[in-house]
């Protein structure tokens, strides 16, 4: 029953709706505000594929409670900040997005990094986007877009 | 108009380079939608209640509790099918729905229809079944005693048998000077597409169903669902939606839900969903094959092979889905890419209380390549000759017959790829090594392997290999092109964009495939069997042809120059020296007078025959060739390990798109090596245990080596501008690779998949005994 008022700060917008406090923060936004890029691939937090920016810091949003996001800032793929596009360029040109089905989540995590690392290494992209599985790329021109665009970003 | 009015080839190429993919703006945008991303008005939701026991027989049903939930429309069962019971793959032994009796966790017996998904779960828990359990036979080679009990109640328990007897392998083996034997065991793989299966289902206007969803061969859902529904397959329309993964999980799977869906549409006349959880789809959908391989190589001492006998036993799980044809293929490749003179092998698909398996990249090869190509290192070793060297002598070549007998006559860079991936690889240097121990402790090891694989159906699966394709040059000069394969992340739809592209005379970029709809598109085969590169790449080609001879005669009427004089190139056609035209102004003046620029385009396979009494023949028409060499660490004291490099080298004819063949080449690796050492998939007692990616490991970015992939171009005469098959030879060979790396670090060989580090360790701590 969709009986809670949710609000929120999404992609730069305040946003109000009706929810269901059975609703985690993925099935509002794919559901509810019609945001599809955030996937549901395991719906436990094990893919990483439903990635998202809450308050500043990427999470799960299958394992976040749409509820526990009200007041707070959400942002998703379709928000990625304008400085940050270059690593959606960067990923068509490396080849990093093959069935393109993990590449929204990989693309915020990647964000995540450069946000607080302007110069990975090659550990640092690993580690970071160690919470993304990606079944057909086998992950290297991923890494590689990710290297191109911090050096583009700088 | 003859072909040889057909002006010359382009000096430059479309076909070779690696423009970037027109599918992959939108996937980085987050705005490629999936089928779960689609809306449709008046969708309801359904969910599938299935047995919780590998083999029981189903007492009563009751969906009372279900029904009366407000918003629940409806329960259905067996009894509701209008059409056949039946899922047709091979043998159409496999219900839709179970009946009287249900024969693995997992299957399904009832559908529940409800208004929203959470509806659906909940009235999931209320309908009543009552089962009487019955005993389960779970192990194959329990299932092979001819005293134990009939599994799969059609064919029996083995539900498909080949072989192959070529020359004399007793005379064989009394020749050889030395032999080399062993066992080897392979477990489950699961596909892990990071999308699970999902379908829509909605009933259409004049009584036919529309099913849009995730899958590899839309062609046979439509089958399926003519078989369910008995509708006309000219009111069957399934479309495919953008598909996050496939790897052969949605080649026939698909065909189960998407025909529960629209069995749930066509009864209730709403428009239905059905999307699975990932523990559904890891608990019901198919898998690859566990298998069993017994084999024998005998070989002179200079490391001739003269005899190879092998038993090659799959467990089929309870319905033959496509187990024949994997064995098949398996049967067919078990020798490995080398000259045998006398060859023996005897397969078996064996039926279990299990979930039934089927398609994975590879399809029967990599199970039996783990075995053969470990044996050839235990033969080399044996012999006292260095692995490559070994498998250097025997290597097929143009001249050279298969296992099968087939005399190979163009195409064979065998050879040319082991020597580009030794020399990448440094193999010399890294088998040459004197300290094995690295500085961290750990041990090092290299090794290698090779494979072949046969692109297309082979001769089992003549009759779907031909191909249709449809092209339409529009009036400014943008191009469609429609085939019935389809993209599943394989970069299938660039690639044949620029053959077409190549073909017509155009670049790339103004080409637009169509997405996959039956109503709209040819049927071009199944997108399996790393076939539509060439298949559909062939039907495009054949369509493209006739389309640039329209535009060629259109450019030569118009400025008067006799067609011998017309050349061209991407984007530009040229008559006499000084005069040139563009693909886009001779659209529009075709256009103009009134010329059809539209044409269907047709391709079928090259012949292949076998006979399945001798098991010989030409069993495919082309091979691709691979060699591999894996570099490893494997920490002795925790069994762990880490792959370090990898140089997986291909001839594939010809690479359509550079950066995607490469980008096949990592990903296949990577696959291959969560086959080697980390994807567990456990079952006891026919029941998966946990069903979700902290039980099964998938690799992820801390695994990964450095990965160089090689290509080597031997053209194939019959291939778009020579391209053979690339999709899945990149994960066959791999974990023989690594387990022969793994052999070389610590004079243990691991014989069995995947080498865990509890297998490593248990391995280690017997030799210490």
């Amino acid at each position: 029953m969709n009986n809670y008022e949710l609000t929120l700060t999404l992609n730069g917008k305040p946003v109000t709706r009706m929810i269901d406090p059975a609703d985690t923060l993925l099935d509002f936004l794919r559901e509810t505000v019609w945001l599809t890029g955030s996937k549901e691939g395991c719906g436990k937090g094990e893919c990483g594929a439903c990635t998202v920016f809450l308050n500043g810091a990427t999470c799960n949003s299958c394992l976040v409670m749409a509820v526990q996001a009200d007041g707070a800032s959400v942002t998703t793929i379709e928000g990625l900040p304008e400085k940050f596009r270059p690593l959606q360029e960067a990923m068509l040109e490396t080849g990093g997005a093959q069935c393109g089905i993990c590449t929204p989540g990989f693309i915020l995590s990647a964000v995540a990094l450069l946000e607080k690392n302007s110069d990975p290494n090659d550990a640092d992209i690993r580690t970071a986007l160690e919470g993304n599985l990606c079944r057909c790329t086998g992950y290297i021109k991923i890494f590689e877009a990710v290297k191109l665009a911090a050096e583009r970003i700088k | 108009m003859s072909t040889s009015a057909i002006s010359k080839a382009p000096s430059t190429s479309v076909v070779g380079a690696s423009p970037i993919r027109t599918d992959a703006r939108a996937k980085v945008n987050g705005e490629a939608r999936y089928i779960d991303d689609l809306s449709f008005v008046g969708l309801t939701f359904a969910t599938i209640v299935r047995s919780p026991h590998p083999h029981a027989r189903i007492d009563s049903i009751d969906p009372s509790g279900a029904l009366a939930l407000t918003g629940v429309h409806a329960v259905i069962t067996a009894k509701d099918i209008p059409g056949k019971n039946k899922v047709p793959i091979v043998f159409d032994d496999q219900p839709l729905l179970a009946e009287t009796e249900v024969r693995y966790v997992g299957e399904p017996v009832a559908i529940v229809v409800a208004e929203s998904q959470r509806l659906a779960l909940r009235a999931l828990e209320l309908v009543r079944i009552t089962y009487t359990e019955l005993p389960a036979i779970t192990d194959p080679l329990i299932a092979l005693d001819p005293n134990s009990e009939k599994v799969n109640p059609t064919l029996g328990n083995i539900v498909a048998y080949h072989k192959v007897r070529k020359g004399d392998v007793e005379k064989g083996f009394a020749e050889a000077d030395v032999i080399v034997s062993g066992e080897y065991r392979t477990g489950y793989q699961e596909h892990a597409y990071i999308e699970t299966n999902g379908m829509v289902a909605i009933p259409e206007d004049e009584g036919g169903i529309a099913v849009f969803g995730s899958m590899q061969c839309p062609f046979y859902i439509q089958k399926g669902l003519h078989y369910v529904l008995g509708l006309p397959f000219a009111k069957l329309r399934v479309v495919q939606a953008v598909t996050g993964g496939a790897f052969g999980g949605k080649e026939d799977a698909p065909s189960m839900p998407a025909c529960h869906a629209a069995l749930a549409a066509y009864i209730t006349r709403k428009p239905v969903k059905h999307i699975m959880t990932r523990e559904e789809d890891i608990t019901c959908m198919t898998k690859r094959h566990p298998g069993i391989i017994r084999m024998k190589y005998g070989a002179k001492k200079d490391g001739t092979l003269v005899a190879c006998e092998v038993e090659y036993i799959l467990n089929s799980g309870v319905w033959a889905t496509l187990s024949p044809v994997v064995l098949w293929r398996g049967t067919i490749h078990a020798p490995g890419p080398y000259k045998i003179e006398n060859i023996k092998v005897d397969a078996k698909a064996v039926a279990t209380h299990t979930v039934p398996n089927g398609a994975f990249r590879g399809f029967g090869q990599p199970q039996v390549c783990f075995a053969n190509e470990c044996l050839m290192d235990e033969l080399a070793s044996k012999l006292g000759i260095d692995p490559i060297e070994l498998r250097r002598r025997n290597a097929l070549e143009i001249g050279s017959e298969t296992a099968t007998g087939h005399k190979l006559t163009e195409s064979v860079g065998l050879k040319k790829v082991i020597e580009q991936v030794v020399q990448e690889s440094r193999w010399v240097d890294g088998r040459g090594r004197k300290e094995r121990r690295l500085p961290d402790g750990r041990l090092y090891g290299i090794g290698a392997s090779t494979c072949f694989y046969g692109t297309g159906l082979g001769a089992a699966g003549k009759r779907l290999d031909r191909a249709g394709a449809f092209i339409q040059v529009d009036v400014d000069g943008s191009v469609q092109i429609a085939v019935g394969t389809t993209e599943m992340g394989q970069g299938h739809n660039m690639a044949l964009s620029q053959i077409a592209a190549q073909e017509l005379g155009t670049v790339a970029e103004r080409v637009t495939m169509l997405p996959v709809d039956s109503s709209r598109v040819p049927d071009s085969g199944p997108t399996v069997a790393s076939r539509a590169t060439l298949m559909s790449g062939g039907a495009l080609r054949d369509a493209a042809k006739k389309i640039r001879l329209l535009l060629h005669e259109t450019v030569a009427r118009r400025l008067n120059v006799p067609i011998a004089d017309i050349t061209f190139e991407p984007g530009t056609i040229y008559a006499k020296l000084d005069a040139a035209v563009s693909f886009d102004q001779a659209a529009q003046w075709a256009t103009e007078d009134r010329i059809h620029l539209a044409q269907q385009g047709w391709f079928t396979a090259p012949n292949t025959e076998w006979n399945p009494e001798t098991g010989l023949g030409e069993a495919y028409y082309i091979y691709t060739f691979t060699c591999n060499v894996a570099e490893v660490a494997v920490d002795d004291e925790t069994g762990e390990v880490q792959v370090l490099r990898i140089v997986s080298g291909h001839d594939i004819g010809k690479a359509i798109n550079r950066r995607e063949s490469e980008g096949q080449i990592q990903g296949g690796v990577v696959q291959g090596m969560g086959y080697a050492l980390y994807e567990d998939l456990v079952e006891k007692d026919g029941h998966i245990l946990r069903p979700n990616f902290s039980g099964y490991i998938l690799p992820a970015t801390g695994d990964i080596p450095d990965i160089k992939p090689i290509i080597v171009e031997e053209p194939y005469s019959e291939g778009p501008f020579g391209a053979k098959g690339l999709g899945e030879p990149p994960l066959i060979a791999i974990a023989p690779a690594i387990a022969n790396a793994i052999t070389d670090a610590i004079g243990i060989r691991p014989k069995q998949l995947p080498m865990t580090p509890e297998r490593i360790l248990l391995l280690i701590e017997e030799s210490k005994k």
